[in-house]
């Protein structure tokens, strides 16, 4: 048993992660990045750190990753970074010419205290910075937060450099949509523009990490919000936020900014979920909800009463990003399931849990919750209280295979499976989809357990 | 796409073949702002030790870097699984603030408590070395509690580069070495150094040595045991396997305790009998080693031969870049697919040195391509360039090569099949055929035409 080490006691630990379900904040703050449309991530730090963001991103996504590094080396480590920071500008535009570099910080440049705008001010002077050209930054030190809060303040950088209310209001929507997969993004976008809803989405990560093969090598595909979008979103009518953790920094400093209302949801996973989203753009639009999108739901709301008999009182546990966690309890709840152990790896705040204690308060057991967590405690709960159902990131497969117990892979990251990119779990076709999974998962393995006697045709 | 500015300080880094006069700027720490293909120290560290599968590993820093790291490489053991596990420090601000040592210790405490590991290595990364942390009196002090070796690894990412995580790792090995008994160790024995076991490939190397009657002392590190580390110092020899990762080791070893070492390739079929050969020479004191390794070759060689002259035929003319970590792996792989029947159109490396570049520019033909710490524009542009049908590279470099429509084969450590070795070979050669010869390729839009064109040219 690969995971044989796992041991049924549980011991409180306060000096030791083992089996992270996190990873640090500047790999969020290159996905976020590579939302916007020619847009060049840059890790100021040095080479490691990016080299693996790169990959991991390469893994999940199946797709080529770039990113800038400044490269550090001792005696930018001793001396700051300025001087790296700023020829690495000057050889980025000359080099690769993006529209816009986005620099993110690392543990170490934070740690020296290199000041990034004071940095950007001085590459501005010298010259470095072409007409037309621009820079934003995040501060992402990794020993704050996680790969979510990464991701966040590089959503919210956004607003900061570039929002811009013209004093007029614009009829668009902004959609903020969180730590999602391109696949995800395209069907929020989707669902807003069924609706007849003009938006403007912020980052947008469809077409830049799911694109198509074309024969040619592209630094920078066709997605991605642009610098245009992103200063027209100050004059939008309202904001629609997606997962408190992952998006809500962003929604607030617009608010603030610029005066644009937002409303902050749970990401659109499920009956419910989908539906908060559905009637808040109906609400801040002013439109009605077409026959298409009714359809959709209807079709979602008969599934559920086609197979729901497969799925209540299933036991589940589930690991993840907290604005995933929190959606994905919520459906599973509404299916009459059990989530009963559930982590997250990423810190999110008593808020967070009081909502996810108020999730799970019909469910008619105990249920364990721990934020921020670690895998290595989510296998010995698992293993001391098993479960019918695992749902993880391609991390988890280890528990899965340990403790036999089927898996969905969902989240960050997956790394053994193709279709988190094209195929969304958001909306009503994603909650669709998300249903087909589960009951994937459980019904193959009814069937593999399932001795001669028993075992059954239809289902 | 056709022309790509190169950076000026660039140019020296970039080669092709015939056109002037050679020299190589290499070795270079990589320029700031480059979207370099290279890792760090600690990635360099992590790499080699890793695969010591009854050590603990504990990783002293913020959760990224060992979140990166964990369990990304098939390193297979036959026992233990305690190196697949993930520990860390998970370094928070008030740690980087206070100082981590403490952490560090209970944490170490705690684990070698639980896991009762034969020895632990600790990777201090790039932070742990601003903050100043004294990990090597945590070391000694828990050393000193715990009877048994805790070693420190000193792999701050900044500190140069994978190379100089070579050398920080064997610093740490050459600790072991030496501690243990040597009863038992045949005056006809050796260590082989510098071979991970991805996919299994140590024992493959291991079989056919001990089939020679050659005592297999340890491997470094594939498959590896704390025990047979600490008494290699008793082999008669030390075989290196290329990718020079432990030529640091072998050397010091050599110093201290006089063991001779040599350098050999598992790789392609002239190379892996070299390697066995040479072993055999060393011993010539007893022959019957040297006819036991005729023998082999000659088996090995006749099993895979038939399928092999299958294969060639198809890839006979067909072209092929290398990009790989190290530069000796290359010299390997240019022979391979000469054998093969293919032309070697590009060839780079993260690592090389001058004289591995000279090597190499004497091995390849009129034009081909020489880069050192290359970017993805280069590779593509010169991948287009030169029409190679076939990428050898990393995972980063995957997707690159699927953009563009060509083959590809892993060389690093996602591969998942044992490469080495005389059956290596012929998986290899599959996986390169299969890969060079998929109808997939025709679905790519600028390749069909090339496809096409050489269609035409054949008939
Ligand atoms: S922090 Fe340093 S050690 Fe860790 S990944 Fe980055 S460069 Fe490597
Ligand atoms: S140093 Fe920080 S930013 Fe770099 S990999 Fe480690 S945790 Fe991530």
């Amino acid at each position: 048993m690969l995971l044989r080490h796992t041991s049924t006691e549980i011991k409180e630990r306060s000096a030791l992660t083992v089996n992270p379900a996190k990873t640090c904040q500047p790999i969020g703050a290159m996905y976020a990045a590579l939302g916007v449309h020619g847009c060049l991530p840059h890790s100021h730090g040095s080479q490691g750190c990016y080299a693996y963001h790169r990959s991991a991103l390469t893994r999940h996504f199946k797709e080529p990753v770039v990113a800038a590094t400044s490269a550090f080396t001792e005696g930018a480590s001793v001396f700051g970074g300025q001087a790296n920071l700023v020829q690495a500008i000057d050889n980025i535009f000359s080099v690769y010419n993006p529209d816009v570099i986005a620099v993110h910080t690392t543990c170490l440049s934070e740690t020296i205290g290199d000041d990034v705008p004071q940095i950007f001010a001085k590459a501005m002077a010298d010259g470095k910075v072409p007409d037309g050209k621009f820079l934003f930054h995040a501060n992402t030190p990794s020993y704050v937060g996680s790969h979510v809060t990464g991701f966040a303040s590089t959503t919210k950088a956004m607003v900061d450099y570039f929002a811009e209310s013209n004093g007029r209001k614009a009829k668009t929507i902004n959609l903020i949509p969180g730590y999602v997969e391109p696949s995800d993004m395209a069907e929020i976008r989707r669902i807003a523009e069924s609706m007849g809803i003009a938006t403007i989405m912020f980052p947008d990560t469809s077409k830049v990490l799911n694109g198509p093969l074309t024969g040619k090598y592209k630094m920078f595909p066709e997605g991605g919000v642009t610098i245009d979008e992103l200063k027209k979103s100050g004059s939008s009518t309202g904001t629609i936020a997606l997962g408190r953790i992952a998006s809500m920094p962003a929604a607030r400093a617009l608010d603030a900014k610029c005066k644009v209302p937002c409303e902050i949801l749970g990401l659109p996973i499920g009956l419910h979920g989908t539906d908060a989203f559905v009637d808040t753009l109906r609400r801040m639009a002013g439109v009605s909800v077409p026959d298409g999108l009714n359809l959709e739901r209807g079709q979602l709301v008969d599934s559920i009463s086609d197979w729901h008999q497969y799925l209540y009182g299933k036991r589940v546990a589930i690991v993840g990003d907290p604005d995933q966690v929190l959606a994905l309890t919520r459906f599973l709840v509404s299916l009459d399931m059990r989530p009963v152990h559930i982590v997250t790896g990423s810190p999110a705040g008593k808020k967070y849990i009081k909502s996810l204690q108020a999730a799970v308060a019909e469910v008619p057991e105990a249920v364990n919750i721990k934020v921020p967590g670690d895998m290595y405690l989510f296998h010995q709960w698992i293993k001391n209280d098993p479960v019918d159902l695992i749902i993880g990131n391609t991390y988890a497969k280890y528990i899965a295979k340990d403790e036999d117990i089927p898996l969905v892979r969902h989240g960050f990251p997956i790394y053994d499976r193709l279709g988190h990119s094209y195929f969304s779990t958001m909306g009503y076709r994603g909650g669709l989809r998300l249903m087909e999974k589960l009951l994937d998962a459980i019904l193959d393995c009814k069937d593999r357990d399932a001795d001669d006697i028993t075992m059954e045709l239809v289902m | 796409m056709s022309s790509i500015p190169i950076l000026e300080a660039r140019q020296a880094q970039i080669h092709q073949k015939g056109t002037q006069p050679f020299e190589m700027d290499c070795g270079k720490h990589s320029l700031a702002g480059s979207v370099s293909q290279r890792a760090c120290v600690f990635c360099g560290s992590r790499v080699v030790l890793y695969p010591i599968a009854d050590a603990l590993h504990l990783i002293h820093g913020p959760i990224g870097c060992a979140a990166y790291t964990w369990d990304i490489r098939g390193a297979l053991s036959s026992g233990p699984e305690l190196h697949r596990m993930s520990f860390s420090t998970d370094l928070r601000e008030k740690d980087v603030i206070f100082g981590g040592e403490k952490k560090l210790a209970a944490a170490l405490g705690e684990l070698i408590d639980q896991y009762r590991p034969k020895a632990a290595f600790v990777y201090a990364t790039c932070i742990v070395g601003i903050i100043g942390d004294d990990v090597a009196a945590v070391c000694r002090k828990v050393e000193q509690e715990k009877g048994i070796p805790v070693l420190p690894v000193h792999s701050e990412g900044f500190k140069g580069t994978k190379k100089d995580g070579y050398k920080a790792a064997c610093d740490a090995l050459f600790k072991l070495v030496g501690t243990g008994s040597t009863a038992d160790i045949a005056p006809v024995s050796i260590n082989i150094l510098g071979e991970f076991n991805i996919g299994g490939e140590a024992w493959i190397i291991k079989k056919y040595y001990e089939q020679m009657g050659v005592q297999v002392v340890s491997i470094m590190t594939g498959d590896g045991r704390v025990d047979q580390v600490a008494r290699s110092h008793g082999a008669a020899l030390n075989v290196v396997q290329c990718s020079g990762a432990l030529t640091f080791l072998a050397e010091m070893m050599k110093a201290k305790y006089g063991t001779p070492y040599m350098r050999v390739s598992y790789f392609g079929i002239d190379d892996m009998a070299k390697a066995l050969y040479d072993v055999a020479e060393h011993f010539n004191a007893a022959p019957e080693v040297m006819a036991r390794t005729r023998a082999i070759v000659r088996r090995e060689v006749e099993t895979i031969m038939p399928e092999l002259n299958r294969i060639k035929c198809d890839l006979y003319g067909k072209r092929a870049a290398i990009y790989v970590g190290g530069a000796f792996k290359a010299f390997s792989l240019i022979k391979a697919l000469r054998y093969l029947g293919m032309t070697v159109v590009l060839v780079g490396s993260q690592t090389g040195n001058e004289s591995d570049y000279a090597t190499l520019q004497d091995m390849c033909d009129d034009g081909t391509v020489i880069l050192d710490d290359a970017n993805p524009l280069e590779l593509s542009k010169y991948i287009i360039e030169k029409k190679a049908d076939l990428f050898i590279g990393g995972v980063k470099e995957r997707p690159i090569a699927f953009k563009m429509g060509i083959g590809f084969c892993d060389h690093n450590h996602e591969r998942k099949i044992p490469l080495a070795g005389f059956e290596g070979m012929l998986h290899f050669a599959r996986e390169v055929h299969n890969s060079v010869t998929s109808p997939v390729w025709q679905f790519a839009p600028a390749r069909a035409a090339v496809l096409e064109s050489k269609k035409e040219v054949a008939r």
